[in-house]
């Protein structure tokens, strides 16, 4: 396309994005924002083709419910079903929102503390590490087994799984020193809170909002995980039990209802991350 | 104001003395100056003869390993309020915008900001009607002239400019000098300039001090006597042009002997 192949426009500072841990701020400044009414035409004339198309091709093939529903025997149980579902949204939601505020709390205030201190952040990178790749699914029989079958066990494990990602990318906003800056807050006299509010906070910004993002996906992950792991509620048993049962629609419906939730909090960062981390593109 | 012969600004056998892996080095070495009260001293050298290391000790941003730096006779151990830094980059904070940037130091000073007087600063670098813009959308130029707005907003008596304008092109650099002249004639702040631009040196400064190379030392300082406004016309005599040449001689034929000495000191096998 010959868009693509435009010289590009030229900027005063391609944006500072070499010191980026483990993923890049592209999410905040770099989106392919949609910028006229055709493009966003495109967009539905895409959705209408792949909707339109599947319902088309399953009904030509006769492929039997239980394999794939059509797109509107989905959306015929996600109207008819959803008061069925909506208790299970909100179960999933407190799990998600509880675990995500303990684990990012957390994770927040180690990275600023550890940060500090170059030397214990040595010392507890590795063990951060590990916790971040460590996939915190696997401790959930073990949490299931020790505080039953109740909302404690997913809320710790969604605060495990996100708190170690916010600390990883916080950290990496907190350790972007720049010098210059310390000096010139320096020279008025600042302290080394007003040097922490004023210069670091602000610069860790980007990177903190990347951790929360990247923190609060992986919860979901978690959550509905430990709910497909055992318990009677939430979204995860929700898919464990239509499957079981057979009941596709409603299976997909689930599913549904859990991308649009992911895609939500995608879209929450995106606009927070404009309006105060838009200074970073 | 107080006793004419008193120096404004005095520093006294400043020694710096950094400890590096490689053992210590030393960046300055008993390095005195005065500077009197509305003077404009530029300091120049070759490059890492300790000069920003010399205006950062003045401006109390880091200690000195031994002797002091004393402002209207009193040492100055920190920050100080009396003391305006420009930075060699413009340093703005690119989260704020431009009027929230000027303010930042009363800010952390938690003061009331003078707004009659930012008023006018602003007016008279021309940047009004550019609050609300942020850093990024500003040019090289623009930014540092907010630098120096903001150096200058809380009126301090003392200006540390720490080569504010080598990052410029040269027309954007000619016109900050007549600026910081026209500022100077105005307010009369003290100010020490260190520089890479002997011309800029020259144009700006009452004396022009030469440090050596490392370790740092005042190897020679040379009195700029032209009348201001400096013109176009002052600024191309035969007078300035010795000058500059003189200055630049001094830098030159220190690191001539320093590449000699580096020379004879790593003689080494070609082959390898």
């Amino acid at each position: 396309m010959s868009d693509a192949d435009a010289i590009p426009e030229y900027k005063s500072k391609p944006g500072a994005s070499d010191d980026v841990g483990i993923t890049n701020l592209s999410a905040f400044s770099s989106g392919p924002g949609i910028k006229s009414m055709a493009e966003v035409l495109a967009i539905v004339a895409v959705a209408v083709v792949l909707i339109g198309g599947a319902e088309f091709l399953l009904g030509f093939f006769e492929v039997p419910q239980y394999v794939l529903p059509k797109p509107s025997e989905i959306a015929m149980a996600l109207v008819g079903d959803f008061h069925l579902i909506l208790p299970h949204l909100g179960y999933t939601l407190v799990e998600l929102l509880s675990g995500f505020a303990i684990g990012a709390a957390v994770g927040l205030v180690m990275a600023a503390v550890i940060t500090q201190f170059p030397f214990v952040e040595k010392v507890v990178t590795p063990y951060i590490l590990l916790l971040v790749t460590t996939p915190m699914l696997a401790l959930v029989p073990l949490l299931i087994l020790r505080f039953g079958f109740g909302f404690t066990p997913r809320i710790i494990a969604v605060a495990l799984a996100a708190g170690p990602m916010v600390m990883i990318n916080a950290a990496t906003g907190f350790r972007r020193v720049d010098r210059a800056k310390i000096a010139l807050a320096r020279s008025y006299g600042a302290s080394t809170l007003q040097i922490f509010w004023k210069i670091r906070a602000p610069m860790a910004l980007p990177m903190i909002l990347v951790g929360l993002m990247i923190g609060s996906i992986f919860g979901l992950l978690t959550a509905v995980g430990a709910e497909m792991v055992g318990g009677g509620f939430g979204l995860g048993n929700r898919l464990t039990s239509y499957s079981s049962m057979i009941q596709m629609p409603q299976f997909f419906a689930v599913v549904l209802i859990l991308s649009i939730l992911g895609i939500l909090i995608y879209v929450l960062f995106f606009f927070i991350g404009k309006k105060w981390a838009s200074w970073e593109a | 104001m107080d006793g004419q012969n008193n120096p404004k600004l005095s520093v006294r056998g400043a020694t710096k003395v950094y400890s590096t892996r490689s053992g210590d080095l030393v960046a300055i070495d008993r390095c005195s100056l005065d500077v009197k009260a509305g003077e404009i001293v530029s300091i120049v050298g070759p490059s890492g003869c300790g000069k920003t290391t010399l205006l950062w000790s003045m401006s109390g941003l880091h200690p000195l390993s031994s002797g002091e730096v004393l402002l209207d006779g009193k040492p100055v151990k920190g920050p100080n309020p009396e003391i305006g830094m420009v930075f060699q980059e413009a340093t703005l904070l690119p989260w704020r915008n431009l009027d929230s940037n000027i303010r930042f130091p009363f800010e952390i000073k938690g003061n009331r900001p003078d707004e009659a007087w930012i008023g006018e600063l602003l007016h008279k670098v021309g940047l009004e009607g550019f609050g609300s813009r942020f850093p990024r959308e500003l040019s090289g130029g623009m930014q540092q002239r907010a630098a120096l707005v903001r150096a200058l907003s809380f009126k301090p008596s003392v200006l540390l400019m720490d080569e504010p304008f080598g990052a410029l092109d040269s027309f954007t650099r000619e016109e900050m000098n007549r600026l910081v002249e026209q500022i100077w004639l105005e307010t009369q702040t003290t100010i020490v300039l260190i520089t890479h631009s002997i011309e800029e040196a020259i144009f700006l400064s009452d004396r022009v001090i030469v440090m050596s190379a490392r370790p740092g030392r005042v190897a020679k300082e040379y009195k700029v006597p032209f009348p201001r406004p400096r013109s176009f016309e002052i600024m191309s005599t035969k007078e300035v042009f010795d000058l500059t040449n003189a200055i630049k001689l001094e830098i030159v034929g220190d690191q001539k002997s320093r590449f000699a000495q580096q020379a004879s000191d790593t003689i080494q096998p070609a082959a390898e």
